[in-house]
């Protein structure tokens, strides 16, 4: 176990526990702040496994692109609760 | 007691996933594997079809695939092929989104008022993305990164510039033509590498020295190609998105 590194252990962890939170919330809006918090995470597990490729794509579309639309989706839905 | 039940069952695969693994014979430990073992090693000298000789950044010229990034070298080179395929399957699930969403109004949907830092932040921020993602998909044979992560990024720019200015329009038709020029451009250069040197998307052109901005043959090309067609599709999807529903 000496090649395990502790920074990967605390990120794999805080995965874990951001997916956990992510399915839990009850807010819509809070689930959606995980979801993008954990690819973050993703982001930098991607990078301590030498796959820079991969965390450059997840950066830009797992905590950018899909955030966004998540939260114009919800912004919809809310329009037509309200009505 | 159904969550209960729940972790229970997970912990159990998951234990059994673990175990089973590495009682496999030869399976090797985290961080332990030995990748020369491997990869193929003609991927890596970048010569598979004759014997290999060590390939020096900066130093050796006309290889087979004059990337110096690895990925690049077996996903626009090697495997060309299966990036048209991608590029495919994007094409399809925007015109999908289109067809969907097609029959909503022109008209976008009213969006509440930025606040200042938001509508002035951008403005600074707005070139400085675009010009990343350029970087991105330009210097794709060198560094990390290529025409998908570079063309997402002109596309966040863009949403950027939605979300703080509700006045804010792109003119859709250019994006359109964009998108389906690069695309058959694309094509084209598979069918040009199909007359020359007899296979489809083969690299025709020299590759040059390695390392070097303008080497690598047709990869920096296609990776041009990839990013305007992805950054200017993805902005009709978000353009889409964003349309008002006809009552």
């Amino acid at each position: 176990m000496n090649s395990v590194n502790i920074v990967e252990v605390i990120v794999a962890g805080l995965l874990i526990l951001l997916g956990f939170l992510a399915v839990n919330s009850k807010k819509m809006i809070t689930a959606i702040i995980y979801l993008s918090l954990s690819s973050m995470l993703a982001v930098l597990s991607f990078a301590i496994m030498k796959a820079p490729d991969v965390a450059i794509t997840e950066a830009v579309i797992g905590s950018g692109l899909i955030t966004a639309v998540f939260l114009f989706t919800l912004l919809v839905f809310k329009k037509v609760g309200d009505e | 007691m159904k969550k209960i039940v729940a972790i229970a069952l997970l912990v159990f695969i998951g234990a059994l996933l673990f175990t089973g693994i590495y009682a496999i014979d030869g399976f090797p430990k985290y961080g332990e594997a030995k990748v020369a073992d491997r990869v193929s090693e003609g991927y890596i000298m970048k010569n598979v079809t004759e014997a290999n000789t060590d390939v020096v950044y900066g130093v050796s010229t006309n290889l087979e695939t004059g990337s110096a990034n690895y990925v690049t070298s077996i996903v626009v080179n090697y495997r060309s092929f299966d990036t048209l395929g991608e590029v495919t399957v994007l094409f399809v699930s925007s015109l999908g989104i289109s067809l969907l969403l097609g029959g909503f109004s022109g008209k976008l949907r009213n969006r509440c008022k930025a606040n200042f830092i938001l509508r002035m932040g951008s403005k600074v921020v707005f070139p400085l993305i675009i010009m990343t993602g350029v970087y991105i998909f330009i210097h794709g044979h060198l560094s990390p990164g290529g025409g998908f992560p570079g063309g997402s990024m002109i596309a966040s720019a863009i949403l950027l510039l939605y979300l703080s200015d509700e006045k804010f329009r792109v003119n859709i038709e250019n994006f359109k033509k964009t998108e389906s020029t690069a695309g058959s451009l694309y094509v084209i250069i598979g069918l040009l590498g199909l007359v020359i040197s007899n296979y489809f998307l083969s690299n025709f052109i020299n590759t040059g020295t390695v390392g070097a901005l303008l080497s690598a043959g047709i990869i920096p090309i296609i990776y041009v190609l990839v990013g305007l067609k992805v950054g200017s599709e993805l902005t009709g999807v978000i353009t889409d998105f964003l349309k008002e529903e006809v009552e």
